[in-house]
């Protein structure tokens, strides 16, 4: 069933608070082969936050993760993130597009920290496998 | 200027910590029943993961570096076999303009691009001795 086109353009609540801890960051630092010796989280890691709220949105429209593959992923950055950070994701639908049976979603999550400030916004492109496709 | 290339592994178990590390439990990246359904050749790597690795090898190049935007398309996916692990290559060029180090990535699995124009653009980047 492809996805609802009435949704380009709306926000979603934004995610619950989110305080990062430096164990957070060791843990994906270590997924990913590295080492973590304090400072900044590594760039990738608002993602953590920003999927978050991309799940959510696909619990709401009552889309299967598993039919969800990443096309695309860009991120800018107001400033490193930070352990003691408290992060907020809030997504918003940016497009919509049928190919093949298959859905083309474009969804942007700013990711604000406790004062309201954006950190870092997250721009993604996601592919619904349809079931047909 | 070109950057040393870097290669890293990626293994399954490496997909089971990240999913729990990031969140990110997508039965894609553990199951091949599960990827195979959805038309994949296999498990596959998160897409994230291996941004994770262009963004870790920029970082190794220009310690401390402030990232400004980072960015990529995932044009084919990293398939990770149940055994042993695969190979990803990160290659870099880096330009410097008004303050900004501009890399221009290159990142590759079994000769295979992988990411479609990854890029970073740094702030205060002192490319490591």
């Amino acid at each position: 069933m492809p996805v609802d086109q009435s949704l380009v353009g709306r926000t979603f609540p934004p995610t619950a608070p989110r305080a990062v801890t430096e164990e957070q960051v060791r843990d994906f630092v270590t997924a990913t082969g590295g080492e973590y010796d304090g400072g900044p989280a590594p760039a990738t890691y608002p993602f953590v936050v920003a999927f978050e709220a991309m799940n959510a949105f696909l619990e709401a429209e009552q889309i299967d993760l598993f039919r969800i593959v990443h096309g695309e992923q860009r991120f800018t950055y107001e400033r490193p993130v930070v352990p003691g950070d408290v992060l907020t994701a809030t997504l918003t639908v940016a497009s919509l597009r049928q190919i093949g049976g298959n859905d083309i979603i474009g969804i942007t999550s700013d990711i604000t920290d406790d004062s309201g400030a954006v950190v870092c916004t997250a721009a993604s492109t996601v592919v619904h496998r349809g079931a047909d496709a | 200027m070109s950057l040393a290339t870097q290669t890293f592994t990626i293994t399954r178990a490496d997909l089971v910590r990240y999913a729990a590390a990031s969140g990110d439990q997508n039965p894609i990246h553990q199951d091949e029943s599960v990827a195979t359904s959805v038309g994949l050749l296999g498990v596959i790597a998160h897409g994230m993961y291996t941004m994770a690795l262009a963004a870790r090898a920029v970082s190794t190049w220009f310690p401390g570096a402030e990232v400004v935007s980072l960015g990529c398309k995932f044009t084919n996916p990293v398939v990770v076999p149940a055994e042993g692990g695969v190979e990803v290559e990160v290659a870099g060029e880096a330009k410097e303009a008004d303050g900004l180090t501009t890399v221009a990535l290159t990142v590759t699995s079994g000769g295979q691009k992988v990411l479609g124009m990854p890029k970073a653009v740094l702030r205060e980047a002192t490319l490591r001795a």
